[in-house]
């Protein structure tokens, strides 16, 4: 079996519950409080000030280059050649946001992320959901080693598989298409989806599929009325998942997304730069601020879910 | 009830569809690789079969050596940087922070979602120097220091890189490490803390003893994430200068795609698979410990 141990993948196919809180840790106990609280307060200040400057440090090293991005974005090209980089932007313009989307292509690479990252979402969440229930719910002999097999290929690099792939596609003649991404990204998403859903279907109690059994259910039925509904919230957190795999994508999208035409959101940023020439500055800002900022729109709303999910399915590497 | 459960047709309905994508799509193209290490050619102008001819030149071919020293360097430099910062935050997040370290959590966790090429583009340009200096050589400047060509020599663009993927990664690790402190009890801090061991030492020895398998794990998926590093060299240096940040996976795309060598590339893409490989057998067989209960 591969490295779950620090994951606690059976959370999310029940309710959730608050996170557990640790009770105030060591270092607050045990000394005797003070005559004068005032000063007590002081120098209690003052014992975690270290702290203090640690969190502050750490806020900025993480939050700083975001905001520089963002007021980058805003600026115009002569603000970046004459000004120093911290200083703000003089006027709030989207002209670079303009330029970017449709000078620099964004739109038509977004819509190829989009039109790439839909199907293979929803073909990995039903084929994955089925399989990991036939998996773990269903009896028969060889299932453990089909699990297996899965597992192998949460482990192998996908370089391993990129140039056959390439050589089918080609003789297929589906390499002016975006179907390459859309057959590679559902397959390189099955393995981690069906040995998260194997793991989520463990957590659901076997009574409850006895019950539905014992009360006329057949095997699909069980899946479709009982274990699907069960296990609703796990998928959308394998979705999200995978959603952000497929969408930061770089390796697949770049061997198959040859043509201009075809770019995702990645490739095309990718290839931002060497298309406008180093110096434009500001439309290259924008852009990856569009890319930037998708991505946070969906962290801003969803992020428990997705830390939670990610450090589930950190088996992928 | 069993014969419910045992409904061949149903595993088939269910399992069919998605084992035969895996396969088709994954398991047989392993095996294709494999035998095209045998071929000289590409889809394009046709295959020649030529033997063990790619394995002899593996081991002539001296961009192989540097590949490979530079993906296990970059492995163990990240590994040992990602899993450190992680812990270190995670201890901040459990004896510091307490119950405030929600809102932190997921602030520094953010980084981790980012489409990588957007940060590697983010980080050049922090990092560049002409035409215009980036924050980094301005802040430099302002102590007194020269502007530095980050992504003119290996050595400092191996540490703009190393700097970007540690900050890329550490809230990942962070959120992992802190999840498997949670799950010490706190009665062992408690006896602990009535037994005298604060700060360093309640860390060295009650925190890190417990914390081994979880740690143990975190060095599996960052070894096994950073041998296969492939997006954030593309998108910052792409192996530049001069092949000077090259790994493995980037060789493998260049030598097929560039030079169109198919055979050599999945030659190159076999070495990178079996060190994957050996490397997570080789980390179990050391550990000794059963990861799969905790």
């Amino acid at each position: 079996m591969p490295p779950v141990a620090a994951t606690s993948l059976g959370a999310d196919a029940v309710p959730h519950e608050a996170a557990p809180h640790r009770r105030p840790g060591p270092t607050s106990a045990g000394l005797p409080a003070p005559v004068r609280p005032v000063r007590r307060s002081i120098a209690a200040w003052f014992r975690r000030l270290p702290v203090r400057i640690a969190i502050a440090l750490l806020l900025l090293v993480d939050v700083y280059p975001l905001v520089w991005l963002l007021l980058g974005s805003f600026k115009t090209q002569n603000e970046f050649l004459t000004e120093p980089s911290w200083s703000l932007p003089r006027s709030l313009s989207f002209d670079n946001y303009v330029e970017a989307w449709t000078g620099g292509n964004m739109a038509i690479y977004v819509r190829n992320s989009i039109l790439a990252t839909a199907p293979s979402l929803f073909l990995i969440i039903v084929l994955g959901v089925a399989a990991g229930f036939a998996l773990e719910v269903l009896v028969w002999r060889g299932r453990h080693q089909t699990l297996l097999v899965f597992l192998v290929g949460i482990m192998v690099p996908g370089q391993m598989i990129l140039l056959p792939l390439f050589t089918a596609y080609f003789q297929l003649g589906l390499t002016g298409t975006l179907w390459p991404l859309i057959i590679t990204y559902t397959a390189t998403g099955l393995p981690l989806t069906v040995f998260m859903m194997a793991t989520y279907f463990r957590a659901v109690p076997r009574e409850v599929f006895e019950a539905a059994a014992l009360d006329g259910a057949g095997a699909l039925r069980a899946f479709w009325s009982i274990g699907f509904p069960m296990v609703r919230n796990a998928v959308f957190t394998v979705a999200l998942v995978q959603f952000f795999f497929i969408w930061n994508d770089l390796l697949i999208s770049l061997t198959f997304a040859i043509r201009n035409q075809l770019r995702t959101i990645q490739v095309g940023l990718l290839s931002f730069t060497g298309e406008y020439g180093q110096t434009a500055y500001g439309p290259l800002f924008a852009a990856i601020c569009i890319n930037v900022f998708s991505t946070l729109l969906l962290y801003l709303f969803l992020n428990q879910r997705v830390m939670r999910g990610l450090t589930s399915g950190s088996v992928k590497g | 009830m069993n014969n419910v459960f045992g409904d061949r047709r149903a595993v088939a309905v269910l399992l069919g569809p998605a084992l035969l994508v895996y396969t088709l799509v994954m398991l047989v193209p392993v095996l294709w690789s494999l035998g095209l290490t045998m071929f000289d050619g590409n889809p394009l102008f046709g295959f020649d079969f030529v033997g063990p001819q790619n394995i002899r030149t593996l081991f002539e071919d001296p961009r192989i050596g540097d590949a490979l020293w530079f993906t296990v360097k970059y492995a163990v430099v990240m590994t040992i940087g990602q899993v450190l910062a992680g812990y270190l935050l995670s201890l901040l997040y459990i004896f510091a922070l307490r119950r405030a370290s929600a809102l932190i959590r997921t602030l520094v966790f953010f980084p981790v979602v980012l489409p990588t090429v957007a940060v590697a583009l983010l980080f050049q340009k922090l990092f560049e120097v002409a035409p215009q200096n980036g924050l980094v050589n301005e802040l430099l400047n302002t102590v007194g220091i020269a502007s530095i060509d980050w992504f003119g020599s290996g050595d400092t663009a191996f540490i703009v890189l190393a700097l970007m993927d540690i900050w890329r990664s550490m809230g990942f690790y962070a959120a992992l490490l802190y999840a498997g402190l949670l799950d010490i009890p706190d009665e062992i801090f408690e006896s602990a803390r009535l037994d005298g061991a604060r700060g360093w030492r309640l860390v060295r020895h009650i925190v890190l003893p417990l914390s081994m398998p979880v740690l143990l794990s975190s060095v599996i998926f960052s070894i096994n994430g950073t041998l296969k590093v492939f997006d954030s060299i593309v998108a910052l240096t792409n192996g530049g200068p001069a092949e000077a940040t090259t790994p493995l996976t980037l060789y493998m795309f260049q030598t097929s795609f560039s030079y169109g060598d198919y055979g050599y590339g999945s030659t190159i893409a076999l070495v990178l698979t079996v060190l994957c490989l050996g490397v997570t057998v080789a980390i179990f067989r050391s550990s000794r410990r059963d990861l799969t209960r905790s």
